[in-house]
C-alpha cells in the first residue's frame, strides 16, 4: 500500500433498519495520518457507520473500504488494521488491566513475546502502568477509558477509530482523554465520533457532519468555519471619539454593520460586521496607527462550530 | 485458530470470577453429598450387588444437577457479552465465528465436568465406608463418567445455543432450560406412550437419556447412545453458528 493512499474509501453506503435508514447513501474517503471527526447528533448515524468500518455490522448497500480490503468481503483483513472501541466501551470488568491487555492481544493475533512488548509500550503511552494489576472494575472511568484506547492500540493498527471516546467522562478527564487522542494523531490516523461540537475543534483536523444518514459537511475544521463565518463580528477596542471613530469607518465597503459602545475612561468598542466574511481587522489596525489612536483590543469572533452545526441542520429540516 | 486457547482460558476463568460459578460448585457439592447419604442407604438395602453407579443414574440428584446446572452454566456465554457490549468488542478482532462459538463451549464444557469432581469423591468414600470393592470397578465407573461427559456435551451445546439467541442470561437460562428438560421427559417413558402411533416408541427409546446412562452406568458403551450425542452437539453447535454468522445477514 503506497503513501498517500487513501484508508477509508466508503462509497454510497447505506443502512435500513425495518423502517428506519440509519445511514442514507454517504460517500467520503479519509486519507492516511488525519485526525477525522464524525460529528451528528444522537442518532444521526454515528455508530452504524463505525460498525459498519469495524466489519460487525454489514451494509444494506455500497461498499466501504480499509486500506484497501472490503468490510464485508474480507473482515479478517480489516479487523487486523483496525483498534475500535465501540460505543460505551465495553470492557471486561472482572480482569485486571494487565491480563485485560494481554487477551486482547491474543486475540488480535499477537504472539506471547510481542503481545507482551506492546502491552507494555501501550500502558505507559495510555498512562495506566501504575494500575496495570488494578481490576478493571474498580478503576474510574477515565482510568477505564484508557483501558479502551490502550486495547485500540495494542496491535498497532493502521487506522483507529474511536466511538464517542469522552462519553460520560467528567471535565477533567474528558481533558485527558482528548490529550491522549492528539497524541495518537501523530502515529496513527483516528476516525471518531462525537456529539460534541468542541470536541472536533480542539481535536480534528478535518471533520464530517452527519445528520439523519446524510453528510451535510466535509471539511477541514478550520475551513469549514471559515467558509460559513458569515455574520462573524471584528471586535476593537480603542482610545478615541465615538464621532471620529464613526466617521472613519463609515464608508469602509467591507463594512456592513457597526456599533460603538463606550466603555472605561476613553476606551470605545467598536463592533464591525463585516461583508461576506472579509476580515476588516488591518485596516483597523491601520486607521488606528494613522489617527494615533490607542488600540487595546482587536479580535475576531470566530463562529463557533456549534453555530455551524445549528446553521447546517436547521437549512436541512427545511429542505425536507 | 490461534486465540482458540486464549479464549477458553478466559471462557472457564469467568465461572471462578462471578459468584455464579461458585453457586454452580456449592450447588452440586450438595446435591452429591445429599447422593452420598442416599447411596449408603441404598447399599444397605441391596438385594443384590450391582455397580453403585446404577444406583447413582437412578437417584433424583443426577438429573437434577444435568437439567438444573446446565442451563446456569452456559446462560452467560453470548447473552451476557451481548447485554454488556463486549461482545462487539469481541466480534471486531480478526477471531472467527467458528473460533469464538467452539471456545465458548468447550469453556462450558471444562466447566460442567470440573462440578463432577466432587462424585468421584463420593464413590472413592462409599467405597471405603461399605468396603465392597466389587461395586466400583473402574471401568464401569469410568464409562459412566464417560456417559456423564456425553450427556454434558448435548446440554452445554443447547445452552451455548440458547445463549446465543438473546442477549438476556435469564431468558438464555430458561430457554436451555425448557428444551432440556422436554427432551427428558420425551424419554423418560418411552414405553408408557401407548396413545402414541407405532413407530413413536422406538423413536422416544432412542433419544432416552434415561435409558442411555442406565447403560452407560451399567459399563456398556453403546455405539448408537454415543451417535446421538455427537450428532445431536455438532448440530446445535452448527445452529449457534449460524446464529453467531446471522448478524452478517441483517
Amino acid at each position: 500500500m503506497e503513501q498517500g493512499a487513501p484508508i477509508i474509501e466508503v462509497e454510497n453506503l447505506t443502512k435500513r433498519y425495518p423502517g428506519r435508514t440509519a445511514v442514507d447513501g454517504i460517500s467520503f474517503t479519509i486519507g492516511r495520518g488525519e485526525v477525522v471527526g464524525f460529528l451528528g447528533p444522537n442518532g444521526a448515524g454515528k455508530s452504524t457507520t463505525l460498525r459498519i468500518l469495524a466489519s460487525f455490522q454489514p451494509a444494506t448497500s455500497g461498499t466501504a473500504r480499509v486500506a484497501g480490503f472490503d468490510v464485508f468481503r474480507e473482515p479478517d483483513e480489516v479487523r487486523r488494521r483496525i483498534g475500535y472501541m465501540p460505543e460505551n466501551n465495553p470492557l471486561h470488568l472482572d480482569m485486571r488491566v494487565r491480563e485485560y491487555l494481554k487477551f486482547r492481544s491474543r486475540l488480535k493475533g499477537l504472539g506471547w513475546r510481542r503481545g507482551r512488548e506492546r502491552v507494555d509500550t501501550v500502558l505507559q503511552q495510555c498512562g495506566l502502568t501504575h494500575v496495570s494489576s488494578r481490576i478493571i472494575g474498580q478503576l474510574s472511568k477515565g482510568y477505564r477509558q484508557r483501558v479502551g484506547l490502550a486495547d485500540a492500540l495494542v496491535h498497532e493498527p493502521d487506522l483507529v477509530i474511536l466511538d464517542e471516546p469522552t462519553i460520560g467522562l467528567d471535565p477533567h478527564q474528558i481533558r485527558s482523554v482528548r490529550a491522549l487522542v492528539k497524541e495518537l494523531g501523530r502515529q496513527h490516523t483516528v476516525l471518531l465520533s462525537t456529539h460534541i461540537l468542541s470536541e472536533v475543534e480542539m481535536t480534528c483536523s478535518r471533520v464530517l457532519i452527519l445528520h439523519r444518514g446524510r453528510i451535510l459537511a466535509a471539511d477541514r475544521t478550520e475551513d469549514l468555519a471559515n467558509r460559513l463565518s458569515l455574520g462573524g463580528q471584528v471586535v476593537a477596542e480603542i482610545a478615541a471619539s465615538e464621532s471620529a471613530v464613526r466617521e472613519a469607518f463609515q464608508d469602509v465597503p467591507e463594512v456592513e454593520q457597526m456599533d460603538i459602545q463606550p466603555i472605561d475612561g476613553e476606551f470605545l468598542r467598536l463592533t464591525l460586521v463585516p461583508r461576506n466574511g472579509a476580515d476588516v481587522r488591518e485596516r483597523i489596525f491601520a486607521e488606528a496607527r494613522e489617527r494615533g489612536w490607542a488600540l487595546r483590543e482587536l479580535t475576531r469572533s470566530r463562529q463557533s462550530l456549534e453555530d455551524i452545526f445549528v446553521h447546517l441542520t436547521r437549512g436541512k429540516v427545511r429542505e425536507e | 485458530m490461534r486465540a482458540f486457547p486464549t479464549l477458553v482460558r478466559r471462557e472457564l476463568g469467568v465461572h471462578f470470577k462471578s459468584l455464579t460459578g461458585y453457586v454452580v460448585m456449592a450447588a452440586v457439592l450438595l446435591l452429591t453429598g445429599f447422593s452420598l447419604v442416599d447411596l449408603i442407604e441404598r447399599i444397605r438395602q441391596m438385594p443384590y450387588p450391582a455397580p453403585v453407579t446404577e444406583l447413582f443414574y437412578q437417584t433424583a440428584y443426577f438429573w437434577l444437577i444435568v437439567l438444573l446446572v446446565s442451563p446456569v452454566i452456559t446462560m452467560r456465554s453470548f447473552a451476557a457479552e451481548k447485554a454488556s457490549g463486549t461482545y462487539e468488542a469481541l466480534m471486531t478482532t480478526p477471531v472467527g465465528d467458528w473460533e469464538v462459538v467452539l471456545a465458548k463451549y468447550a469453556g462450558a464444557l471444562l466447566f460442567y465436568l470440573l462440578t463432577w469432581l466432587p462424585f468421584a469423591g463420593v464413590l472413592f468414600v462409599l467405597r471405603q465406608v461399605t468396603g465392597e470393592a466389587a461395586l466400583f470397578e473402574p471401568p464401569v465407573v469410568a464409562v459412566t463418567f464417560f456417559g456423564i461427559a456425553l450427556v454434558g456435551s448435548l446440554f452445554m451445546a443447547l445452552g451455548c445455543f440458547a445463549s446465543a439467541l438473546t442477549r438476556s442470561e435469564i431468558i438464555a437460562a430458561m430457554v436451555s432450560f425448557l428444551f432440556g428438560i422436554g427432551l427428558w421427559m420425551l424419554g423418560y417413558r418411552p414405553e408408557a406412550s401407548g396413545v402414541l402411533p407405532g413407530w413413536a416408541t422406538p423413536t422416544l427409546e432412542y433419544i432416552s437419556m434415561t435409558r442411555h446412562m442406565e447403560d452407560f452406568a451399567r459399563g456398556l458403551v453403546v455405539g448408537r447412545h454415543v451417535v446421538f450425542y455427537v450428532t445431536a452437539t455438532v448440530l446445535l453447535l452448527f445452529l449457534t453458528q449460524r446464529v453467531v454468522e446471522s448478524r452478517r445477514w441483517k
